[in-house]
């Protein structure tokens, strides 16, 4: 059998390296690259959490789930706004959009 | 070492592989590429712990949808796919150093837990994981106003996309 741990330190590694991405691309479409792997390693925990836990309270299925809806809704929200800047400033680049308004 | 952990070990060492390309690649696009194998591999670590549906929605919802979205994004917001300019900012290593300790810093705390080498009990016999999950998401005395409050949330994020990405010219 697998223990719990092996779940857990997956899913830190995955938030790591997931942040490195954040906190390291320029491109505002890889930043959002790196949101959605922090996203995964965190369901890896809620899903691992219902298995190990009491498996018949669905909660973290349920929740994470939910987490699948705010990814979703993030993304496509996120993605427009990318577009929308690209249209105005003609760049995606994260550095170079330092006005707060146009 | 059972045959279950030879398959954890193989598909987790895949996903964290691939999702080191997705953060690493200069090309955006094989950055997308990669990120729908990272998806497959947390697809499959899913089904290890025996949440199927979580498995095929992952496939479907992530991979089926969000991937291709990014993969979209990527086509119609570059003028060159053979982009020269450095990937990351300058202050890389600090970004490294920070994804580092938040690592060391979330093993080292989560290793102190009593639980953290906990091994799974059986599945009960004639557990129902997908009924039981449809059950408690549509319950009044379980789930079913998150699910609710989820469903107005994407219906609020499609309007707010469509706004923002609208071309007004």
């Amino acid at each position: 059998m697998i223990p719990l741990s092996w779940y857990l330190i997956l899913a830190a590694a995955l938030f790591g390296i997931g942040l490195f991405g954040v906190l390291v691309r320029r491109n505002a479409v890889a930043i959002l690259l790196g949101v959605e792997l922090m996203l995964n390693a965190v369901n890896i925990n809620l899903v691992a959490f219902w298995r190990y836990g009491d498996m018949a309270t669905m909660a973290g299925q349920v929740f994470a789930i939910i987490v699948f809806a705010v990814a979703a809704a993030e993304v496509s929200v996120g993605l427009a706004l990318v577009i929308s800047v690209y249209r105005r400033r003609n760049t995606v680049i994260a550095d170079e959009l330092d006005m707060l308004k146009w | 070492m059972t045959g279950e952990q030879i398959i954890f070990l193989i598909v987790a060492l895949f996903t964290l592989g691939s999702a080191l390309m997705v953060v690493t690649t200069r090309n955006l696009i094989h950055a997308a590429l990669w990120l729908v194998a990272t998806l497959f591999g947390v697809a499959v670590i899913y089904a290890l712990l025996n949440a199927g549906f979580m498995a095929v929605v992952q496939v479907v919802v992530y991979i089926g949808a969000i991937a291709i979205l990014f993969i979209f994004a990527v086509m119609l917001t570059r003028k060159d796919l053979r982009d020269n300019t450095p990937q990351t900012n300058k202050n890389w290593w600090a970004g490294a150093l920070v994804a580092a300790l938040t690592f060391v810093g979330l093993v080292f705390t989560l290793q102190s837990w009593s639980g953290f080498s906990k091994t799974a009990s059986a599945v009960p016999l004639g557990f129902d994981a997908i009924s039981q999950l449809g059950e408690q998401l549509t319950s009044p005395t379980a789930y079913v106003l998150p699910f609710e409050v989820a469903s107005v949330l994407l219906l609020a994020a499609l309007v707010g996309a469509v706004y923002v990405a609208f071309n007004k010219k």
